[in-house]
């Protein structure tokens, strides 16, 4: 049982006229075993929480903790986060020309894990995977990411998922840019993670047709970086019929008031 | 009529003015001692030739071995025969004197239709930067022959080379070229290539030690259809001069170049260079270009030169494009590998790995693959 406690985040980053605060203060406790879905409009600064959460180097966090199992995982670099047991599958995967995916998938999990899978069963494990997000075992020998398609990265970034299999998956529009094929992989690749019943979900996403193949425990609305609402699945589809509109003004107007009683 | 008229009279050729495309000969006075302000010498530190552009006249000779298989022949010709074969006279002075100090060429010959698949291996070295060594070889691979050619230059010298490399029509050769020499060798070589019609020629080249190394690769086509694919790998450590030059030129049409080369760097004051020039002639239509060098700079003090020349005289073109990178690690590399647990220092050596895998894995001759991946980690050891 794993807490992923965030507490009061505050992220900024560099612009050309100056730091520029995206994420104002977000309060979020995710529990093992549980999914939570965060839905938003663009720009709300659904990536820079995810970024920040994995340890990207241009989000510079102001305040606040991510704690996990009460540590405070912002103290940690970024390959620390991933062996204490995070996850970020990202919306654009990096290409690494010249590194195998064998090469890659073996380095992390032995990363990861402390010690070398062992050679009989890993060959055998990485084909699994990736048969399984319906990769042919040839990606194996290709550059990581390199030539792939938009599908085939987010495919090949759940197919890690299932062997790396972390504590935490924080799931970054993994569903964009997917035909409804590629979606049922992806999503079946998620649930068949956290089936296991102990891994907890952050699945941060703009539309709400993933949400039809992966069940949310929790929805949540984010708007001008930071949580608007909290509900339930029937806050996805209050989203699907009637938008964020009524959360982007809701927001706007607190900030107006905000700003007019400085 | 000198040999040169008759070549260009056969390829029919007009004369260009162009600073990438200097007049071919092959006496030495055509070609003036540098002052080192000229284009093709600007980047190059003349007084770390040893006395190479003053062309004094030696008989030193590199030690050669050689493993031939079966068909293939190594002979000596002379400077006149050699001349009268159909590739492009030398560039430059120091082809020039390559080819009028060396008193004949070593001609390794892979005869027409003779297909080997076991690569034909010839070790060059060297024991003192003492004297000067003049070289002239030249490798033809006859009609639809199919060839691979490992030619590795190792240990100390002063030598420069002329290298015509005559490809029939239909053949197809690998050309690896693996300069590792000594830390005090100063090496120049310039390789011209004449590409058969539909022939295929890919060459490898890896620089990895010597004080100076400068390299010119000059490829041009005798007919439709040839390809030509230039890989080069390089690691530059504090105080060494690497230049390599490379100038396809597209005297047929439908002919194709690809021109890929990769190099890091490391140390005060170790220096790269890569020029890049494209010449596409009027006759050249339909042909596709593609040039692109890539550097990565570890650590200060470092100084990486990449200049593509690109000049068109057809509208009538496939494609045509060239990229230069200079830089630092990628971020989002290191990102993505550290985000999978990996620790810093291992996803550097992995990106700096994958960099010249790129390259490496192509070669498709597995102990020289390994060879090379093992000389990028000990290069990579010192970071």
């Amino acid at each position: 049982m794993s807490t992923l406690e965030i507490k009061n985040l505050h992220v900024s980053v560099e612009t050309e006229d100056g730091p520029k605060e995206i994420l104002r203060g977000v309060d979020l406790t995710i529990k093992s075993g549980e999914v939570h879905a965060i839905m938003g409009p663009n720009g709300s600064g659904k990536s820079t929480l995810a970024y920040s959460i994995a340890g990207h180097p241009k989000y510079d966090v102001t305040d606040g903790e991510v704690l996990l199992d009460g540590q405070n995982v912002l103290e940690l670099s970024v390959d620390e986060r991933a062996r204490a047991g995070l996850f970020l599958a990202m919306q654009y995967p990096v290409e690494v020309p010249g590194v195998s995916v064998a090469n890659f998938l073996r380095t992390a999990k032995t990363a990861i894990d402390g010690e070398a899978p062992k050679l009989r069963t890993w060959v055998k494990d990485v084909n699994a995977a990736l048969e399984r997000v319906t990769l042919d075992p040839t990606f194996a020998q290709r550059s990581v990411n390199e030539g792939f398609s938009g599908g085939e990265k987010k495919r090949h970034e759940i197919a890690q998922l299932e062997l790396l299999n972390p504590k935490f998956a924080v799931l970054d529009e993994t569903d964009s840019g997917l035909d409804i094929d590629a979606l049922k992989v992806v999503s079946d690749g998620v649930n068949r993670y956290s089936e296991q019943g102990d891994r907890g979900v952050l699945l941060i996403t703009h539309y709400t047709r993933i949400l039809k193949y992966i069940a949310p425990d929790f929805v949540h609305v984010f708007v001008a970086g930071r949580l608007a609402e909290t509900g339930g699945r029937e806050l996805a589809d209050e989203l699907e019929a009637s938008g964020y509109d009524k959360y982007v003004k809701a927001s706007s107007a607190a900030d107006a008031a905000g700003a007019a009683a400085v | 009529m000198t040999v040169v008229d008759n070549i260009n009279e056969v390829l029919e050729l007009d004369h260009v003015e162009s600073h990438l495309h200097p007049e071919p000969s092959y006496d030495v006075a055509t070609h003036p001692v540098p002052t080192g302000l000229e284009e093709i010498w600007r980047f190059t530190p003349l007084k770390r030739l040893r006395g190479l552009l003053d062309g004094e006249p030696s008989d030193a000779h590199l030690t050669w071995e050689q493993q031939l298989p079966e068909g293939v022949t190594l002979s000596e010709i002379s400077t006149e025969e050699a001349q009268g074969l159909a590739v492009s006279a030398p560039l430059d002075r120091l082809g020039a004197l390559a080819a009028a100090n060396a008193g004949g060429a070593v001609l390794l010959d892979v005869p027409a239709d003779l297909v080997v698949d076991e690569p034909i291996r010839i070790t060059l070295s060297g024991d003192s930067v003492d004297s000067t060594v003049w070289g002239h070889v030249v490798i033809r691979v006859g009609l639809h022959a199919k060839a691979t050619v490992l030619i590795d230059h190792v240990g100390s010298a002063v030598y420069d080379a002329f290298t015509q490399v005559v490809v029939g029509d239909g053949a197809q050769l690998d050309l690896v070229t693996i300069n590792d020499w000594a830390d005090d060798a100063v090496h120049a070589e310039q390789i011209n290539v004449r590409v058969g019609r539909d022939a295929t020629v890919r060459a490898f080249e890896f620089t990895l030690g010597g004080d100076l190394v400068r390299t010119s690769t000059n490829v041009d086509y005798a007919g439709a259809g040839g390809s030509a694919d230039l890989f080069g790998v390089y690691f530059a450590d504090a105080g060494q001069h690497i230049e390599h030059r490379l100038f396809a030129d597209h005297t047929a049409p439908r002919t194709r170049s690809n021109v890929l080369y990769k190099g890091a760097l490391q140390g005060k004051d170790a220096h790269t260079v890569w020029v890049g020039n494209v010449l596409i002639r009027k006759v050249a239509e339909g042909i596709d270009t593609f040039e692109q060098n890539d550097n990565l700079v570890l650590t200060d003090g470092a100084r990486a030169d990449s200049v593509p020349n690109l000049e068109i005289e057809t509208g009538d073109i496939a494609g045509a494009g060239h990229a230069s990178t200079t830089g630092r690690f990628d971020d989002q590399h290191l990102f993505y590998l550290q985000s999978r647990g990996i620790e810093e220092d291992e996803a550097r050596r992995l990106v700096v790995h994958g960099f010249f895998n790129d390259i490496i894995r192509r070669i498709g001759i597995p102990d020289v693959q390994e060879r090379l991946v093992k000389a990028v980690e000990h290069e990579l050891a010192d970071v």
